[in-house]
């Protein structure tokens, strides 16, 4: 164990400002990241079920391999 | 997308383009893109005169020099072959340390002293703990030692 | 047991088999990044010379190599796409960009927090730290141009040719602190010396490396799926599936 006290901890050497910003703004984007690609795929299937409801006629291909 | 955003997305991809390859031309032109200058290149004439520019060393041992009442520090840096002093006032890094690497921008005066406005501390690669340093400090000592005798 | 591996060259197979591995690489990303963050914080002890603020390794090491694997791996696909005229392997490339942008991002963000306490300044215009903002440039003109062009093939085209264009930066942020005088240190990790890191610090930082390595499979395998769903739309097997998750 590194730390005396959870204040040592934070306090990082006097760096913490430095430390904490570093892990602080890394977990926003991690967490910023999973929440858009969430929000991406609830809009395409709220968007689908849109056009689902509707009767517009579509197109539909057979899958065909790439 | 809206034609409005598309627009400005193709305007933003075209800027960044012609941005990186311009850039990446000057990277092939690598005297353009000296970082530092070395005391030795000082001494052999090829920083430029007149202009600003940086100078990267070793800070001398022994060099450092603080003058009382104010934040003005006199210390040397050095690349083992030249010496350049350097005379510099405001607030110095916390890796600021004789023997440790330093980077310096300002102008070379007419006297031959490097007139910082600019003092920045190079750090190696090295990360071990106090102890393994200590350790290792201990060892090139005893060596050395062992060689003069 | 001959696997087919082509079969997964096709939207559908793919996306099936990409959400069976998602919630592995989830389980692998927490393990591994609880375990880096131990290893980093409560084991690996303070350095003689940064202190404590060297602490930031843990993360900028990881974010700064994932941005350029992230970059190659991109640009591969990207080429396999225009090449083969492979849909899923543009998809790929796209689904990967982003990713690579954040890491780069957070590179160029942990970096400034590292570099104002230790060598005195958030920034300079050194080799290092100016191939790495380009670097960054690259991930956003990918996306921009991408975005920009309506028709998915053109734009995976136009794409590529970025992607590929842009690789020839990724050696020259590696070579950068040999190649030039920099204020960035040299490399304290690589394939042909023996590691500058004390053990416990390099291991907390490779368990962050290898977590890094999941969490990116994991974003980019869910956006991958997301894409393939949109660009797929107007497919049986779509239709299919969203009749069952309808149903259920």
């Amino acid at each position: 164990m590194n730390w005396e006290s959870w204040s040592e901890f934070f306090a990082m050497g006097g760096y913490g400002v430095y430390v904490w910003g570093s892990y602080f703004v890394t977990l926003i984007c991690i967490v910023g990241e999973v929440l858009l690609i969430s929000k991406r795929r609830r809009t395409l299937d709220k968007h689908y079920g849109l056009i689902h409801d509707s009767n517009t006629k579509e197109e539909i291909k057979n899958e065909t391999t790439s | 997308m809206k034609p409005r955003h598309k627009k400005l997305a193709a305007i933003v991809a075209g800027v960044t383009a012609l941005g990186v390859a311009s850039i990446l031309v000057l990277n092939a032109f690598q005297s353009n893109l000296v970082f530092f200058f070395s005391p030795t290149q000082v001494m052999a004439n090829e920083a430029p005169v007149g202009k600003s520019f940086r100078i990267g060393g070793l800070v001398e041992m022994g060099s450092i020099q603080r003058e009382d009442g104010s934040t003005t520090v006199r210390f040397a840096v050095t690349d083992t072959a030249e010496i350049i002093p350097v005379i510099y006032t405001g607030i110095l890094p916390d890796l600021f340390k004789e023997g440790k690497g330093v980077v310096a921008q300002g102008k070379l005066s007419d006297n031959g002293i490097f007139e910082a406005d600019e003092v920045l501390a190079k750090h190696d690669e090295n990360y071990m703990p106090p102890e393994a340093a200590e350790a290792l400090e201990q060892a090139a000592k005893a060596q050395k030692a062992s060689l003069t005798q | 047991m001959a696997i087919n591996w082509f079969k997964y060259s096709s939207p559908a197979s793919f996306y099936s088999l990409a959400g069976k591995m998602i919630p592995i690489f989830v389980f692998l990303a927490v393990v591994l990044t609880i375990a880096g963050l131990y290893v980093g914080f409560f084991v690996a002890p303070t350095d003689f010379q940064q202190g404590e603020a060297y602490r930031i390794i843990f993360i900028h090491v990881p974010a700064a190599w994932m941005s350029m694997f992230l970059y190659v791996i991109m640009a591969v696909w990207a080429g396999i796409g225009l090449a083969f005229n492979t849909r899923l392997s543009s998809m790929m490339a796209t689904a990967i960009a982003p990713t690579g942008a954040m890491f780069t991002f957070l590179a160029l963000w942990t970096g400034a927090l590292w570099g104002k306490p230790m060598w005195g300044t958030w920034w300079v215009w050194d080799a290092r730290l100016t191939s790495e903002l380009i670097l960054l440039f690259l991930y956003i003109g990918f996306m921009s141009l991408q975005a920009a062009i309506d028709d998915p093939r053109r734009a995976d085209k136009a794409g590529a040719i970025i992607a590929l264009v842009g690789v020839v930066n990724i050696p020259i942020i590696y070579f950068s602190v040999q190649w030039w005088n920099t204020l960035h240190q040299g490399a304290s990790v690589s394939l042909n010396q023996a590691p500058a890191m004390a053990t416990t610090m390099l291991t907390g930082m490779m368990i962050m490396v290898f977590a890094s390595w999941m969490y990116s499979i994991v974003v980019i395998l869910k956006r991958v799926r997301v894409i393939i769903l949109e660009r797929e739309s107007h497919t049986a097997w779509v239709a299919e599936l969203r009749k069952k998750e309808a149903a259920r």
